[in-house]
């Protein structure tokens, strides 16, 4: 199913993201999956090799949640590959009945464990999503036909409402959706009244958007984003509450807590939830039932 | 060594709205320039468009120079509306830096040659990428000014207006937006999706020779 098919029946579209491990034991991550996740999310994103680090294929893994009754949502980043590489990977996951797409630039090369890797960067974002988009109507980047019936998918992006360039930002949005971007994701969010004028500029482009969520586990964390994780501030009166009760902080409640409330604040105003928890899906149905979003089946 | 060829006679007709000055650079002995179809080209653009003045000089990239070359030309860039440049892409970029308020275009694409770069740009790089961006983006290249080299906009990794690669590099795009943004010229962000052509067809030639 394409998650395109939930927006259009006004649903409220919660996913989650995961990451392929370093390695081929896959098991935690599917066991997470089913107990944590499979009856509180519609989709998970699987990300690619997240924040320029080598893990296993997203593609991959994607094929194993999918076998596992899962919804995957395959990210593509334009970091690894040139456009050939691009293009099969896409017809690849067609033709492993993978139907949701992520498309995005991706992190520099020097940001992770293998500085030396050549940078490709032969796309980016919106040139692939014109790629994909190209290969729905049956051609290929260069023009030539693609045989049989062209592939479909949902095709997603992302955004960082609360960027400190957001006009550079819905710039490129607007871009996005010109080349034919159907869903939004955002950049984790810890300031709602940013989030809000946000959405009050993204409405005129007329397509969902995901609130984008980083559960705050602790102020080292917080800290780090703040210096280091493009449009992502979190703001210090959050701060200020991971300090103050050590022990709740410690066992992650305040955290869960905070991330709910950034939910229930913004959820009237977008079309679903995206969560990044960095490890903690253990916590994630908590943080739905706080924030007041029903389990989806 | 580089080779500049003009772009096709309607997009520089396009780019030649209102009052405009031309600037030629046959200074460099690095770059091969089409000086004589520049010099066709720009006699039919007399005709057809409002030309003020065709000024043809040579080490455009050097800013000081640049200045004492434009200098008894003040008045008159003064009041035009349009700088077309007929150079290599650190040339230009030159030009646009030091005019920020009047519409700078490019007229030629970049291509490299093997052998050596010539003058040592100071401010501004040029990749030779062979079909110059620069004037979808307010003369600033996004090929050397963006560390992804992204030509269809703002990467997310910008913080505080600077680079996620090198946090003391100004994010290209930034530049752009803000660029045109002071043009009051956003909407030639507004292009379809480009894609990059990383063929060069000069090196068939080489190869060929
Ligand atoms: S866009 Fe940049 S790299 Fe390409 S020709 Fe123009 S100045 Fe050179
Ligand atoms: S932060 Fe700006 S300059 Fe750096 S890669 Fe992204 S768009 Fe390019």
């Amino acid at each position: 199913m394409r998650i395109t098919e939930l927006f259009d029946k006004g649903e409220f579209v919660v996913t989650a993201e995961v990451g392929p491990p370093k390695g081929v034991e896959i098991d935690h991550l599917i066991k997470d999956a089913h107990e944590y996740l499979k009856t509180r999310v519609h989709a998970l994103n699987v990300t690619d090799n997240q924040s320029s680090v080598m893990r296993t294929g997203s593609l991959a893994t994607c094929k194993v949640l999918k076998d596992e009754g899962l919804l995957p949502i395959f990210q593509i980043t334009c970091r690894d590959r040139n456009r050939i590489a691009l293009q099969s990977d896409v017809l690849s996951a067609a033709l492993l009945g993978i139907e949701n797409l992520l498309l995005l630039t991706g992190d520099y090369t020097t940001l992770g464990d293998h500085p030396q890797a050549k940078p490709v960067f032969d796309l980016d974002s919106v040139s692939l999503t014109h790629a994909v988009k190209r290969l729905e109507e049956g051609f290929d980047l260069a023009g030539n036909e693609v045989d049989g019936t062209p592939p479909k998918f949902a095709k997603g992006a992302v955004v960082s409402p609360c960027s400190d360039s957001v006009d550079v930002q819905l710039a490129k949005m607007e871009a996005k959706v010109k080349a034919g971007t159907e869903y939004f994701q955002t950049q984790g969010v810890y300031e709602p009244e940013k989030f809000f004028s946000f959405m009050e500029k993204a409405k005129q482009f007329g397509v969902p958007v995901q609130l984008g969520v980083i559960i705050p586990k602790n102020v080292g964390m917080c800290r780090y984003m703040n210096a280091n994780v493009a449009g992502v501030h979190v703001p210090d009166d959050m701060i200020e509450e991971l300090k103050k009760d050590k022990e709740r902080t410690k066992s992650g409640d305040v955290g869960v807590e905070l991330c709910a409330k950034i939910i229930k604040e913004c959820k009237d105003h977008c079309d679903g939830v995206h969560i990044m928890s960095l490890g903690w899906e253990n916590r994630i149905p908590e943080i739905l039932d706080l924030a007041g979003v029903a389990p989806v089946k | 060594m580089l080779i500049t060829q003009l772009k096709s006679k309607e997009t520089i007709e396009s780019l030649a709205k209102g009052k405009t000055f031309i600037i030629n650079c046959h200074g460099c002995k690095e770059v091969y320039f089409a000086e004589h179809e520049a010099d066709t080209l720009q006699k039919e653009l007399c005709e057809a468009k409002e030309v003020a003045q065709i000024v043809t000089t040579d080490y455009i990239c050097n800013p000081d120079n640049l200045a004492l070359q434009l200098k008894k030309h003040k008045d008159t860039i003064e009041a035009c509306d349009t700088i077309l440049v007929f150079s290599c892409g650190v040339g230009i970029q030159t030009v646009a830096d030091m005019f920020t308020d009047k519409h700078v275009y490019s007229c030629c694409d970049t291509y490299p040659l093997p052998g050596f770069q010539g003058v040592t740009p100071l401010n501004v790089d040029c990749g030779q990428c062979g079909e110059c961006y620069l004037n979808f983006t307010g003369g600033i290249c996004p090929i050397t000014a963006c560390s992804k080299s992204l030509v269809n906009g703002q990467c997310g990794g910008a913080k505080n207006g600077m680079c996620e690669v090198d946090k003391d590099m100004e994010c290209g795009w930034e530049r752009i937006y803000r660029k045109l943004e002071k043009l009051d010229k956003l909407d030639t962000l507004k292009y379809e999706p480009k894609v990059r052509n990383y063929w060069n067809p000069n090196e068939e030639i080489e190869d060929k020779q």
